[in-house]
């Protein structure tokens, strides 16, 4: 198993307070690892920075050997690293059908040119997306909501669709910003399965969450962050076992 | 009659154009312009200056070119800045094109304004009565700007662009490129309001700075917002009837003597604003929806979605 996202001695202060401090860890491939802390930790930021969503300080971040510290968003998305948002981020003007429609990559119609003159071949593409759009909905149950807006789901249908938008980007990594906050358990069960389907497929997981139960049930590694540093990492059974992250956790010795 | 007719048609053709440009910005990919009475008036005066050497589709061209120029400097300028700042640098722009054009004399003719602007398709017309040529140019071009306006909005592009105006953060998390298509939009925005500018001039054929005010940018605004954001054909029937209203309710003060025509022109003005509060309370959503995807589009022969 080789290392596949690699952050190294990354560092991201917000004026005076370092959330990320000289942070390193790794990812591996085919693997699901879960970043777990307390509140405060750097988790999110930490997922923002791999993201490009923010710019880190200090520090390099690697991506199937790649440097992609400080690339744009949209190209380390396109390069097949895909993440989520806590708190989710529907596309509340486009029908569930659409916000699929709009994900994969390299879209001719999504040019003007394309959009104005190439338009049997973009109608090629949309049929060719939607077959796609229309297996996934159909794995995660939600086919007959297919012409509803999404602002109209429900917040675990809505978690269930921002993965299903990822999974149309054909990604090689999804970073999952707390998946199970605000679901009822019975679609947590759905996304869980899900999620541990597309790993035996071949995707690797980074997942951000506070249920650790669903970390204990998923994660085949488990990074614990504490103060934008990395504490400790291993099995759930190991990190958990550790007295370092019961003080982290708890705020005493263990 | 006929003669007033045309103008009346012609003077919502150019409001439509304007309307179905800001939709584009606005409506669809979420750009607020507060200037766009400055892109008409660009567009108008490209098109006075440079159709006598070019020709009127030079001249045309040259408008709709310029205009979108200067949107795509403009966007690149404040679009990083979000919306807000956008709003402002666009006002900015409507006071510094209408300054220019009152205080550059030696190109604007100042306040004087351009007379004898060419008109195109003068000799197909019979003599005296240009209405006749005037009045189809006006729609055709209308239809035209309609059509790829409309392509563009149920293309692949506009859905992207409405991904973007919902959501900027999640559409660059998808791999979207959010400036680039920021800066597209507002293009061709600004183009479409520059080949509206060069209709206002080849139709009034004199052009001076008092015809460009900020009314313009509020009756495109309000058609936007009749029409229902994003919904090009709403945004037609919106122009037309709010530029008919303004203009039939001036025959108002053959049939209320009480009030002169200048109470009357104020009065209509405020009746306008009143529908649009109206409009915004009873129909936010404005009278048509923007066009969607459908499931069946796709898969004709089973009902998917609901």
């Amino acid at each position: 198993m080789t290392d596949y996202l690699t952050i190294d001695n990354l560092t991201k202060r917000f004026g005076g307070v370092a959330a990320i401090d000289g942070c390193t860890l790794s990812l591996r491939k085919g693997l699901i690892t879960g970043l777990i802390g307390p509140n405060g930790a750097g988790k999110t930021t930490l997922l923002n920075l791999i993201s490009g969503m923010v710019k880190p300080d200090a520090g390099r971040v690697s991506f199937e050997g790649h440097d992609i510290t400080g690339v744009a968003a949209h190209r380390i998305a396109s390069l097949g690293l895909v993440r989520t948002f806590q708190i989710v981020r529907e596309l509340s003007g486009l029908t569930v059908l659409e916000s699929l429609l709009l994900s994969p990559g390299h879209q001719m119609g999504e040019t003007v040119s394309g959009a104005l003159f190439r338009r049997p071949t973009v109608q090629e593409q949309e049929q060719h997306n939607a077959i796609k759009a229309r297996r996934i909905l159909a794995r995660i149950g939600l086919w007959h909501l297919a012409d509803q807006s999404a602002s109209q789901l429900s917040g675990g249908q809505k978690k269930l669709l921002e993965l299903a938008r990822a999974l149309l980007l054909e990604p090689k990594l999804i970073l999952l910003d707390e998946p199970a906050a605000g679901v009822s358990p019975p679609l947590l069960d759905v996304i869980m399965r899900l999620i541990r389907e597309l790993r035996d497929e071949g995707i690797s997981f980074g997942i951000v969450e506070h249920d650790m139960h669903l970390i204990a049930e998923l994660c085949d590694d488990v990074h614990v962050l504490a103060e934008g540093k990395m504490l400790v990492s291993g099995s759930f059974a190991e990190v958990t076992a550790d007295p370092r992250v019961v003080e982290a956790y708890l705020g005493m010795p263990a | 009659m006929i003669a007033y007719l045309t103008t009346l048609i012609v003077l919502v053709s150019v409001a439509a154009l304007v309307g179905l440009a800001l939709n584009f910005q606005w409506g669809v990919a979420g750009l607020v312009n507060f200037g766009v009475v400055g892109f008409v008036a660009l567009g108008a005066y490209t098109a006075a200056l440079l159709s006598p050497p070019l020709g009127w589709v030079g001249g045309m061209i040259a408008a709709a070119t310029l205009c979108a120029i200067a949107s795509t400097f403009l966007a690149l300028l404040s679009i990083r800045l979000g919306d807000d700042y956008l709003a402002i640098v666009t006002i900015g722009f409507g006071e510094i094109v209408r300054i220019l054009l009152l205080n550059e004399d030696w190109l604007t003719g100042g306040a004087l304004g351009i007379p004898n602007i060419p008109r195109p398709f003068v000799s197909l017309a019979p003599a005296g009565n240009y209405d006749v040529v005037l009045l189809p140019f006006a729609l055709l071009l209308v239809a035209a700007v309609y059509l790829v306006l409309e392509t563009l909005v149920r293309s692949p592009f506009g859905r992207v662009l409405r991904a973007v105006r919902d959501d900027a953060t999640a559409a660059s998390a998808l791999g979207k490129p959010v400036l680039l298509l920021r800066v597209k939009a507002f293009a061709i925005g600004g183009a479409a309001m520059g080949v509206a500018g060069s209709l206002h001039a080849f139709y009034l054929t004199y052009i001076d700075p008092s015809q460009f005010t900020s009314i313009i940018t509020a009756y495109a605004f309000m058609a936007v917002i009749a029409g229902g954001r994003g919904s090009n054909t709403g945004l037609l029937i919106g122009a037309g009837t709010i530029m008919t209203l303004i203009e039939a309710t001036r025959f108002l003060k053959d049939v209320m003597q009480v009030i002169d025509g200048a109470q009357l022109s104020a009065l209509r003005l405020g009746a306008i604003g009143l529908g649009i509060v109206l409009l915004l309370i009873l129909r936010p959503q404005g009278l048509l929806p923007e066009p969607h995807r459908r499931a069946r589009e796709f898969f004709p022969t089973e009902k998917g979605g609901q």
